[in-house]
């Protein structure tokens, strides 16, 4: 595969959100605005290039069976620094984010890319999958924000979309998470149907 | 290609990645700690700019005062209040009280601002809450809520969550609890202020 | 009284699943069938709440009396990671029946974010019923305990309406995940009804 292929296909065809189903939880759970589902997808993509990385270097020296705790404690240890670096220049994020960022080490996606990819490719296109499938988890993170958004405040990344009144707030809580997913992923089915 | 799984490689293995990785984390947290502390303070200094008395323009604390940097504690009914101090000429002038209370998702933590004469509520700053975004996350978001705190005069307006035009409070649209619990913030930082006062008319007395 | 408000809503006002969003991933993979929906979640049940009593005295007699908060991450996730592995290997030896009830789910746990969540969630401030405290040990296992039965709760209740969905026509665009989503969305919508109690 293409070096340029490795990154785009998280993007349509591998997409963890919408054809993998991986990372439900954060999807779901931060992505009551653009922003924030911009700022998830974004961490996600931090640990994920960065253990890509770091995996695909140790891969050779790991016995089999203790791959997985080495790869756990790996990540582990990304996220953490991750923890540290958002509480000291994006406190307001780390804030609104709050679980989710720690729980980004029990997000199926990382361990999946470490496991499916890191541990037999070079160090270079481990970063470059991980760039790839960060980007796709990005991208269906900040669209599902939006949406959620759009329905339910009636803006767009923060900003209001002027002589409106309040939006339908359940998109914004629990349910409408749910339900905005489920006709996204609709949506997607029908467009990968025609192509 | 991998190297043997026998007791030997994988104990080295495993304790060698958990050393390892301790060692990183370790030296991360003592390169972030002071960005960490720094940022901490500062979101705290901001907040008690806001709150106590401004200059006309806005332009940052009212000249002619300072804000004492030293943490002074008072409690009222078992809790405890931190609070700050704006003083002119060695005189009180404002206090910036932090005051927690429980609102509808979580911990709701709000520096009140409240002149020395005990007249004006100056301002309000919320420090942190978990409310629902849209719903009481609008506590930091909404301009009509967040306008009535600013320079509230406790002779006029009642400290209660009451129906629109009223002389109490409006609620944040579909937030009431949110709304009562950032105006019972409030009462509490008044009532701490009350129990200052009390402290330091005892000093004085003394 | 408060034990009984801690209950309530860590089952009903605060669902780990429906209004929290955690443990995701085997809600929808394991609930397509009954049987399969409560093993699983018997089997959370059981981790989450030995998982909490581990980590929360890992954390209240290691980690904060030697400063050390900042590996918390790493520490729960590699003891809960152990946890689980003993669990098997125990339940195997002196519990087949147990073992072959509960065996298939258990390497499924150890990414189950729900258990690092709880762990996580008890170590600080927890607000129940218009109160929030840190929670005293006992406390924080009736915490856990009653959060995975709303789990469990949330769980099987799903499993049941996903069964009587699969024998309907269901648009092809809509089949397996979508509509499995979509119901759920309509589940926590009548979850959302239980914040009044609050």
């Amino acid at each position: 595969m293409s070096k340029f292929g490795l990154v785009t296909k998280g993007l349509v065809k591998d997409n963890p959100t919408f054809v993998l189903l991986l990372g439900m939880c954060p999807t779901l759970a931060t992505t009551t605005s653009a922003m924030n589902g911009l700022s998830m997808g974004l961490a996600t993509l931090f640990v994920l290039v960065l253990s890509n990385m770091a995996i695909s270097a140790l891969a050779p020296a790991v016995p089999d069976k203790v791959h997985i705790p080495v790869y756990i404690v790996v990540i582990a240890t990304f996220v953490t620094v991750l923890q540290f670096l958002m509480q000291a220049f994006v406190p307001d994020i780390y804030a609104t984010l709050g679980l989710f960022i720690p729980l980004i080490v029990v997000n199926c996606i990382v361990l999946g890319r470490a496991e499916a990819f890191a541990n037999k490719n070079s160090v270079f296109d481990s970063a470059l999958d991980g760039l790839g499938v960060g980007l796709g988890f990005t991208c269906s993170l900040t669209v599902l924000g939006a949406v959620r958004e759009i329905l339910g405040s009636l803006s767009v990344f923060g900003w209001k979309i002027p002589g409106t009144g309040d939006g339908m707030l359940a998109f914004v809580m629990a349910p409408g998470a749910f339900l905005c997913l489920g006709y996204l992923m609709v949506l997607f089915n029908k467009f990968l149907a025609k192509k | 290609m991998a190297a043997k799984s026998n007791l030997k490689n994988m104990v080295l293995c495993l304790f060698g990645t958990c050393l390892f990785c301790s060692a990183i984390l370790g030296g991360v947290y003592a390169l972030t700690k002071e960005p960490i502390d720094q940022t901490n303070a500062k979101i705290l200094q901001d907040a008690i700019g806001q709150v106590l008395l401004r200059n006309a323009d806005n332009s940052g604390i009212k000249e002619g005062t300072e804000i004492l940097t030293d943490v002074q504690t008072v409690v009222v009914a078992d809790k405890t209040y931190e609070y700050f101090t704006q003083v002119a000429d060695g005189q009180p002038v404002a206090y910036a009280i932090k005051s927690t209370v429980t609102g509808f998702g979580g911990p709701l933590t709000l520096m009140v601002g409240i002149s020395v004469d005990r007249k004006l509520i100056l301002n309000t700053s919320v420090l942190s809450h978990s409310e629902t975004p849209g719903l009481g996350a609008k506590c930091t978001s909404d301009e009509k809520f967040m306008s009535q705190w600013k320079g509230l005069d406790l002779s006029k307006t009642k400290l209660e969550v009451q129906k629109p035009n009223k002389d109490g409070i409006d609620a944040i649209t579909a937030s009431t609890i949110t709304s009562k619990a950032y105006t019972l913030a409030v009462s509490n930082a008044l009532a701490a202020f009350d129990q200052i006062n009390n402290v330091e008319q005892e000093v004085e007395n003394e | 009284m408060e034990i009984l408000l801690i209950i309530i809503s860590a089952i009903f006002v605060n669902n780990i699943v429906l209004a929290q969003f955690l443990g995701i991933c085997p809600y929808l993979g394991v609930s397509n069938k009954l049987s399969t929906a409560s093993g699983m979640a018997a089997a959370v049940a059981f981790v989450i709440t030995l998982a909490t009593l581990v980590t929360y005295l890992l954390n209240q007699y290691l980690l904060v009396p030697n400063q050390l908060e900042f590996l918390q991450t790493i520490a729960f996730i590699l003891v809960i990671a152990a946890l689980v592995q003993m669990v098997e290997i125990v339940l195997k030896k002196i519990s087949p029946v147990l073992y072959q009830a509960l065996g298939i789910f258990l390497p499924l746990i150890t990414t189950n974010c729900a258990v690092l969540g709880v762990a996580i969630t008890v170590t600080k401030e927890v607000t129940f019923g218009g109160v929030t405290k840190m929670l005293g040990l006992g406390e924080a296992l009736i915490y856990a305990f009653a959060t995975s039965l709303g789990y469990g709760l949330a769980m099987i209740l799903f499993a049941g309406l996903r069964e009587h969905l699969a024998l309907n026509d269901v648009p092809k665009a809509f089949k397996g995940i979508p509509i499995a989503l979509i119901t759920v969305g309509i589940l926590a919508m009548a979850f959302m009804g239980f914040a009044g109690i609050a």
